[in-house]
This record gives structure tokens, C-alpha cells and sequence, in this order.
């Protein structure tokens, strides 16, 4: 079969539609216009435009840790060599095809698009997941932040309660905050199934209350002769605490508790860890986490491919399109990015044990929502396997400043790191073809 | 049912006066008389010089800055900082009580003297050490065994040998990685997937640099330095290719020449690079194995890198903060910060004596001062920290939580073979805490604040709940008032069990007001209270 190309299938959305005037550029066409746009029509299109464009407003990540086969997942070659076997179907979306195994994604299409030529420059498990993770390469002077703890940081919100950035079923390599502090690091929990560990106080309310002031007896001494801004400034002790005391005390909790999701709803997801933490997920984001991350690992497929990858792709599959059903029925999908992928792909070659190994150079995710056209595929891996480079390579920095744009976030926005030098949110390139 | 009751109440009496004449009558114990400790040892001059010349040079620092340095902190509080660093806890009560009988110009030499002889310190620092070493990382389990690396480093520890030998061992041991626990630093880089092509030189060259000579020329590994002309791609690989013999043979790890091949960036094909160290190529001796040669230039003499990143690594661990920044980042031509050089040359000279490198920093102004200004003076500045001039105040460790928290809760001195951590491991894991908590990983020295989840796991989590509840047998919470006169030294106690120090007057009479009248249940609770509060202070869980 030939291999599939990039298209463009949306076609209501295409340039010079009316989706395409942004807040800002109407702004600045009306500001040259002598301040017209304090006229109440202006400020009326405006409001109108934001509305259309209203950033997204979080983060939904399904990690999938070890490195998926982009073969047996979202780009595959059947009938060549290097599918060695493994087939496609049709999806939902004319001219896209998944591998087999993806049946209940591939009636989503409309919604998900497609890159299939991602590039990074790491082949190691670590190094490449905080590459992904972050969209830097590890530095040995400075730890990057992950996607979510920058959209903590740059998006404030005052009415959250429990924690922002949650990352679910998370392995060794959990979101961290990196330069911006370990207060943006992200809360992990486990299967959802099991309530969340430590926020129920041992004692009633009362000696709760009693303890406190115990507490502030001993603060007190402590901060005498010490700097008066030591809490806000270095150890954040009392003021992670009283966070702590938020969370513990607040009705936003209740959504962690997926036991009310009806059976139907579980059984969509697919009544796995990971299907439970993607119905978490979209319960969270319903309340105003911004960024979730669930993980499903065990991809690294050395040995027996084919095996590994069909075992994953069973439980990804159903998770992944109830996840997108779920959010659309909920208005959510046009707020919400959802990322999925890993760390990088697996090569075209199967190896001697009938395994794939690292392959950093032409590898696939899936975005949807919060901004994403659907329905779209970019760059085109060898179907041969022979050539390295895909076409229309993508770099994992671009994937950063691409949802750091659809969040409403300038990417290009510097912090001042501890280390003394400024560093921009992320160095990629906008994917405008998606937007 | 009766009988039954009286029986209960006789061994409820019964119990609670054996625990009364245990904690009251005990006798000293072999460990208050430690074997090392001689109250002259640092009046010989060697030392006495070296150390007022650490303190001048930081004098000479401060005036310049025109700063007032802190005043020494209160011995207990030095006494903490020193547990802490050397055995992952805080002092014990009964160790507290030890100390506070020596006379007080001995004290902390007669803390390090007993301190060092504690197989905790040994265990510990073997761990701390193992981090930098091998990972915390299980490793390729058909030929890697952790546990026993860090057993034999303890031992090793313990007995002081010289740190260069130990430094030797683990750079050039051959055999198996059981008989011979010193050769999992070079096993655990083998690839799980590929056993086949044995201990990969990449790896061991960027632990060997980073871990005992303090560059990072792992950062060239695929292309030259961008940042400056200090380093190329070449000096790396140079370097690793001093372990392209080691290999795996049926006994284990042995050397056999084999050529360390590498494609450089920009050629077409790999190449045949030949062993050459990236420095001080006259250090290098002519004979012995690539990695035997190689061990030795790493730890000769005048290879001053590796006496600098002992010292920086000795620093940090006593400190929590390391003396240069990044720890594993020590330019090789200065400028160094004071005591930098001081303490590399002792070292040397004192034949790479770690326990007398740990004396002699500990006995430094610079390590006593207190990281608090005293009352009646201005606050403390940003600049008296990072000058030194105050003690740098850091987040203790997840593990030195975990281990406050279980010293803290019990009178007795708590090792490995307590029978509280065997009642404790049997209930949850300490590994889940120190997971929770968050596990630094590495041996990193993280200078962030708190986070929520450590806030919560504290507060209401297993660990605390079951250490401060009312348990007669094993928790100082309920002990305490029973083995105190009044309540008032029943404050006191608790004070020194959890936070190594005496309460304030206003501390001692909130807390008398809270226990005053109270009896049975409503008694036990304030204490209970008291002990959870103190656990969860700012001053449990941060080093100062």
C-alpha cells in the first residue's frame, strides 16, 4: 500500500476563515485604524474573536513510557518489510489508517491528528523522557521544568484547592518543577481505585485545630532571628501547610473519588489502572487542574515486538477514545490539549529477538483538542526503513511552544533561572498547520 | 472476667516499672566510652594550625564584606547537624544525656569519637556514598548486587581505610561481583539487554570523572565543549577507553585487550581511540592494566582534582551544601573558596584520612556557627548565608526524615537492629515514605522548599500517626510522663527526644498550660499533640 501523505481534510478551518482573526491581530488591525477600537463594535468583534479562540485551558498527557512503536501504533507500513506483519485499518477520517489493535481510537480520528515525523536527538530512556517531558535536552547546569509546571507557574488560579499539576500511575520520571521549584512539582497518585493517601487527618477537626496552635508556638521560635520572609522565600514550610490544610478540608476532592463514574463509564475506559486514571483525568480537569499527566508503561519492546506492543495497545486504546468521547460530551475537548505518546519510537528493523529497539528519528504522537485541528496527519516516515530522516521532521521543542501558545502562554517568555541566565519557556517553532 | 482484669492491671504495673528503672537507672553503655576519643587530640599543632587557618580565611572573607559573623551555635544544636550528617538521625535521648555529662570544652570532639565508632555512621555514609558510586538504581540483576557494594564500602568506612586505596579498588577490581563487591562499580553499567558487551566504558568514564575528579567532561561525550575550548569530545573518550578491557568472563570481571572504538561527530567511521587522560598525563604510571593505571593517576598525589572532590564531597555531607557548587563542577585552576585548599593538602598530606578530614571541618568556627542571629542583634542577611557566616540552613533528606521520625518518637538509640524499625517495617514500608516524601534519588543537594505531599504525609500519614499514638511499650509520646517527676520535665524531654534542644520559657509555659489538670486519656493526648507538632515544625525537618 502507499504510504499515507499529509493532508489536510478540515477544510472549514483552512486560512482566511474567520476562526483565524485572533483577539490580538484584530486589536492591532484596529489600533492603526486611530483608536476605532474603542468603538463598541470593534470591542463587540473583539469579544467575539476571543470567544472563538479562547485559549485552552489544560493539559491532558497519556505517557506512554518506554518508547511506543510508532509501526504498531500511529504509523504503520502494512505490507513492508519493516511492519514486519503487522496491519492497519481504516479510520474515520478518509486516507488516515492506525495499526490493528487501535479499532476504538480509529472512530475518533476526526477529533486526533497525527505526527508521525517526530525527531529529538535522545536515544536513552532518561534523557529522552526529559526531553519530551520538558522540551529541553538534560543540562548539567540546570533542571528544566515539565510542560505542566510551566502552566501551573504562568497560569495562576485561586479557586483550585487540590493540587494543579497531577501526574497518575507516574514511574521514576514523574513531571517535576525543575528551576521553578519543587512546589510545581507534580502530586502523584496511584490507580484511582484506591483512595488518595494522607489527606484524612488522623484526629477530629477540634485537636486538629489544637495541634495547630501547638504548631504555631514552635514556628514562632523557630523564625526568631531568622529572616522575616524565610517561609515565603526559602523553606515554604507553612505555606505548603496551609495548601495541605485546602486540599484536606476541600469539596474539589471528591473528585479524585471515581467511584460514583457509573459502570458504563468505567467499563468504556477500558476498567484498567490506566483507563481509570484518563476517567480521573477528565474529572480533574472539570475543576480546574491544569495539567494531568496518566502513565502507561511498558512499551520497551527489545523482545517479542509485536507481543509487548499489542498487550499496551489493548489497554491504550479504549482509554484513549473514551477519553476524547468523554471531553467532547462534556465541552471540555475544545479547553483541554491531550497529548499522547512517549519517549521516542522503535526502529523500522526488527532485531534478532524479534524485538524493536530505540529510535529517536521519525517516531509518532497524537494531539487533540484544546486548539488542535483533528483529522490531520503531518510529516511521512520511509516506508522502507532505509531512509533515517522523515519528512516534515518535528522537533519535541516544537510540541512544547505549539500548547504553550494554544494555553494562551508567549513561549518566548524568559525566566530568570537560579543558575543566573535567562531561559525561554520553550526554543521550538509553532505548528501553525494544526491550529 | 475478674481475674482476668487484675491479671492485665498487675502487668500493666509491673511494665510500666521495668520500663521506669530502664530508662531512669540504665547504666552507661559501651558506646558512651568510645575507644577513639582523647580529649588533646586536636591541641597537636598540625591541626590546631590547619584549622585557624580555615577560620582566618573566612575571617578574611567576612571582613571584606563587612559582615558580622554568627555566633556559635549551642552545642546540642552542633550535635544534631553532626548526627544527622554522619547517621542519617538525630541524636538519641540517651545519647543526648551522655553528652551533656562531658565537660563542655571536650563535647563535640568526644560526639565525633563516639559518632564514628557507631556502625550507623559507616552504614550510612556507605549509602550516601553508594549513591554517587552506583545509583540508587536496582541495576542488571544477574550481575550487579547493591546491597553487598554498599556492605563492604561500610566496612571499609569503618575501618578507615584510606580513601584512596578504597577509591583504587573500585576503579581496577577484577572477579565476581559477589566475592568481590568492590567490582559492581564497574557491573552495573552493563546493559540488561545486552550482557554480552560487558561494562560500558561511556558510563564508567562519566562516573569516574564527575565522582572523584569533579569534571564533568561527560558533557563533551557528543561534541565539544560549546560553552568554552576547555574540553573536546576526544578528552572523553580518551578517557573511557581506559575500560574497554574490562570484561565478563566466567570469573567474573577480568581485563583483556580489547580497542575501544567511537565514531566522532562529523566522521564517517569509527576509530580506534587510544587511552590518554585528559590531564596531567605525567601523573600516569608506565605499568600495571589500563585500569589499574588509570586508578592510579585518578588518586595520585598530585592530582589535586580528586583531594578537592573528596573535600568538596566530605563538605556537603556535613554541611548539606556543598563548598562549590555544582558539586561535581571543581575548576581545575582556582579560584577556590576559602578552606578549599587548606583542607585538599591535609588531606593529602594525612595519607586521604576520611575521619580526620570529618574532625577537622567539624572543628571549624565555620561549621559551629548558628544559622540564627542572636535576639538582642539585627536579623540575618542573604549574604551572611551564602559568606558562610551564618550556618547555611537546608532541607534534611527524605531518609534523614524517615529516620528523625523514628528516633524522635523513641528514649532509646535506635540501629538497624531495634526492635522498633522491625515493628515498623512490619506495618509499611519505609521505602513508601521515603517515596512519598520524595526521594532525592542521586546524591543531590536540593536547595528548594517544601511540598504539599511532604506536608501531608507528615501530618496525616501512617508513619507519624503509628510513632505518636498512645503506645506505652514503644513511643516516647506516652513514656515520657510516666518517667518524669513533673510535667515540666516531661516537656523538657520531649524537647531534646524530638528537636535536640531545651524549650523556650514562653514554649515550656504554653505547654504546661496545656497539661495542667490533665490526667489519663486527656493527658496522653497533649503529649501526643506536643509530639506532632513538633514533627511537623519547620526546625524537624530542616537542617540548621
Amino acid at each position: 500500500m502507499e504510504p499515507l501523505i499529509a493532508m489536510k481534510t478540515n477544510d472549514s478551518k483552512c486560512c482566511g476563515s474567520s476562526d483565524h482573526l485572533s483577539r490580538r491581530n484584530l486589536l492591532k488591525i484596529a489600533g492603526t485604524a486611530s483608536m476605532a477600537w474603542l468603538t463598541p463594535l470593534a470591542t463587540l468583534l473583539a469579544a467575539q474573536a476571543e470567544k472563538k479562540h479562547q485559549p485552552a485551558r489544560s493539559v491532558i498527557m497519556l505517557w506512554l513510557g518506554g518508547g511506543p512503536s510508532q509501526l504498531e501504533t500511529f504509523d504503520p507500513h502494512p505490507g513492508t518489510h519493516i511492519a514486519a506483519g503487522t496491519g492497519s485499518r481504516k479510520t474515520s477520517v478518509p486516507g488516515i489508517e492506525l495499526a490493528t489493535g487501535l479499532e476504538q481510537t480509529a472512530e475518533v480520528m476526526g477529533d486526533v491528528s497525527l505526527i508521525r515525523s517526530m525527531v529529538s536527538k535522545e536515544g536513552d530512556h532518561e534523557r529522552a523522557t526529559y526531553n519530551m517531558k520538558t522540551g529541553y535536552r538534560p543540562s548539567p547546569t540546570v533542571v528544566h521544568p515539565s510542560l505542566g509546571a510551566i502552566v501551573c507557574h504562568q497560569l495562576r488560579d485561586e479557586n483550585v484547592e487540590i493540587p494543579r499539576h497531577i501526574s497518575i500511575l507516574s514511574d521514576q520520571w514523574r513531571p517535576r518543577g525543575g528551576y521553578l521549584g519543587a512546589q510545581y512539582d507534580s502530586f502523584q497518585i496511584n490507580d484511582p481505585k484506591d483512595r488518595i493517601p494522607d489527606v484524612t487527618p488522623q484526629v477530629s477537626t477540634e485537636r486538629m485545630d489544637r495541634r495547630m496552635e501547638a504548631l504555631s508556638i514552635l514556628e514562632k521560635s523557630f523564625h526568631q532571628g531568622r529572616p522575616a520572609n524565610l517561609d515565603e522565600e526559602r523553606t515554604l514550610h507553612q505555606a505548603m501547610m496551609r495548601k495541605a490544610e485546602k486540599m484536606m478540608s476541600s469539596e474539589q476532592l471528591k473528585v479524585f473519588d471515581i467511584s460514583q463514574a457509573t459502570e458504563a463509564e468505567k467499563a468504556a475506559y477500558g476498567n484498567t489502572a490506566f483507563g481509570r486514571g484518563c476517567l480521573a483525568a477528565v474529572r480533574l480537569i472539570e475543576v480546574g487542574v491544569r495539567c494531568v499527566e496518566i502513565t502507561l508503561g511498558g512499551w520497551d519492546s527489545h523482545v517479542n515486538n509485536h507481543e509487548v506492543q499489542a498487550g499496551k495497545t489493548k489497554i491504550l486504546d479504549p482509554a484513549f477514545a473514551a477519553l476524547i468521547n468523554d471531553l467532547k460530551q462534556r465541552n471540555l475537548l475544545k479547553h483541554t490539549v491531550v497529548l499522547c505518546g512517549g519517549e521516542f519510537g522503535r526502529t523500522p528493523e526488527i532485531n534478532p529477538l524479534g524485538g524493536r529497539d530505540h529510535w529517536p528519528h521519525g517516531f509518532s504522537i497524537a494531539v487533540a483538542g484544546g486548539g488542535f485541528q483533528g483529522g490531520q496527519v503531518i510529516g511521512q516516515t520511509d516506508p522502507s526503513g532505509e531512509k533515517k530522516e522523515p519528512s516534515d521532521p518535528i522537533r519535541v521543542e516544537d510540541i512544547h511552544s505549539t500548547v504553550q501558545q494554544l494555553l494562551g502562554i508567549d513561549p518566548e517568555h524568559e525566566i530568570e533561572t537560579p543558575v543566573g541566565r535567562p531561559i525561554v519557556l520553550s526554543e521550538g517553532k509553532i505548528i501553525r498547520s494544526l491550529l | 472476667m475478674k481475674t482476668a482484669l487484675r491479671y492485665l492491671c498487675v502487668l500493666g504495673i509491673l511494665s510500666t516499672a521495668v520500663a521506669f528503672i530502664y530508662n531512669t537507672q540504665l547504666k552507661p553503655r559501651s558506646f558512651l566510652q568510645p575507644t577513639s576519643f582523647s580529649p588533646n587530640q586536636f591541641d597537636a599543632p598540625v591541626f590546631r594550625t590547619v584549622i585557624q587557618q580555615i577560620d582566618q580565611a573566612f575571617h578574611k572573607e567576612w571582613t571584606a564584606a563587612e559582615l558580622t559573623p554568627i555566633p556559635r551555635a549551642p552545642d546540642l544544636i552542633i550535635a544534631r547537624r553532626l548526627s544527622l550528617a554522619l547517621t542519617g538521625t538525630i541524636p538519641s535521648m540517651e545519647e543526648i544525656r551522655a553528652l551533656e555529662a562531658q565537660p563542655e570544652k571536650d563535647r563535640i570532639q568526644w560526639w565525633l569519637a563516639h559518632l564514628l565508632e557507631d556502625q550507623r555512621s559507616s552504614d550510612y555514609l556507605a549509602e550516601r556514598l553508594a549513591r554517587i558510586y552506583v545509583g540508587v538504581e536496582k541495576g542488571p540483576f544477574l550481575v550487579y548486587r547493591r546491597r553487598r557494594m554498599v556492605d563492604w564500602l561500610s566496612n571499609e568506612l569503618h575501618r578507615n581505610r584510606p580513601y584512596d586505596e578504597l577509591v583504587r579498588n573500585l576503579i581496577s577490581a577484577e572477579g565476581i561481583w559477589t566475592s568481590r563487591p568492590e567490582v559492581n562499580f564497574v557491573t552495573v553499567t552493563i546493559d540488561q539487554n545486552n550482557d554480552e558487551e560487558g561494562p560500558d566504558e561511556i558510563k564508567l568514564a562519566a562516573r569516574v570523572t564527575r565522582a572523584f575528579l569533579g569534571v564533568r567532561i561527560d558533557c563533551v561525550q557528543c561534541h565539544d565543549d560549546m560553552f568554552g575550548d576547555r574540553w573536546k569530545q576526544k578528552d572523553f573518550h580518551q578517557l573511557a577507553a581506559y575500560f574497554s578491557d574490562a570484561g565478563m568472563s566466567l570469573t567474573g570481571v577480568r581485563d583483556k585487550p580489547t580497542p575501544y572504538e567511537y565514531r566522532y561527530k562529523g566522521k564517517l567511521k569509527p576509530e580506534t581511540v587510544p587511552p590518554i587522560v585528559p590531564f596531567q598525563p605525567e601523573l600516569l604510571p608506565n605499568t600495571g592494566s589500563l585500569r589499574q593505571r588509570l586508578s592510579m593517576w585518578v588518586t595520585h598525589p598530585e592530582n589535586k582534582a580528586f583531594a578537592r572532590t573528596t573535600v568538596n564531597r566530605i563538605w556537603a555531607l556535613l554541611f548539606n551544601k556543598a563548598l562549590i557548587e555544582p558539586i561535581d563542577d571543581i575548576p581545575l585552576e582556582g579560584p577556590y573558596p576559602p578552606g578549599m585548599e587548606i583542607l585538599s593538602d591535609l588531606l593529602i598530606r594525612e595519607k586521604y584520612d576520611l575521619q580526620q578530614l570529618i574532625r577537622t571541618i567539624a572543628a571549624t568556627q565555620v561549621f559551629q556557627r548558628d544559622s540564627r542571629a542572636p535576639l538582642d542583634s539585627p536579623t540575618l542577611t542573604d549574604l551572611h548565608e551564602s559568606s558562610m557566616a551564618s550556618f547555611p540552613l537546608t532541607r534534611l533528606r527524605p531518609e534523614q526524615v524517615a529516620g528523625s521520625i523514628i528516633q524522635a518518637t523513641s528514649l532509646r538509640t535506635i540501629n538497624a537492629d531495634s526492635h522498633v524499625i522491625k515493628r515498623i517495617t512490619r506495618f509499611f514500608s519505609l521505602d513508601e515514605f521515603i517515596k512519598r516524601y520524595g526521594d532525592i534519588g542521586q546524591d543531590e543537594f536540593a536547595s528548594t522548599g517544601g511540598t504539599i505531599p511532604q506536608r501531608l504525609v507528615l501530618m496525616n500519614g501512617e508513619l507519624v500517626h503509628e510513632r505518636t499514638k498512645d503506645n506505652i511499650f514503644v513511643n516516647a509520646s506516652s513514656r515520657i510522663r510516666i518517667v518524669s517527676p513533673d510535667d515540666a520535665t516531661a516537656i523538657d524531654t520531649a524537647y531534646l527526644t524530638a528537636l535536640t534542644r531545651h524549650p523556650s520559657s514562653e514554649e515550656k509555659d504554653y505547654f504546661l498550660n496545656r497539661l495542667k489538670d490533665k490526667k489519663g486519656e486527656s493527658a496522653s493526648n497533649e503529649m501526643q499533640d506536643l509530639f506532632w507538632a513538633m514533627i511537623n515544625s519547620t526546625e524537624f525537618s530542616w537542617n540548621h
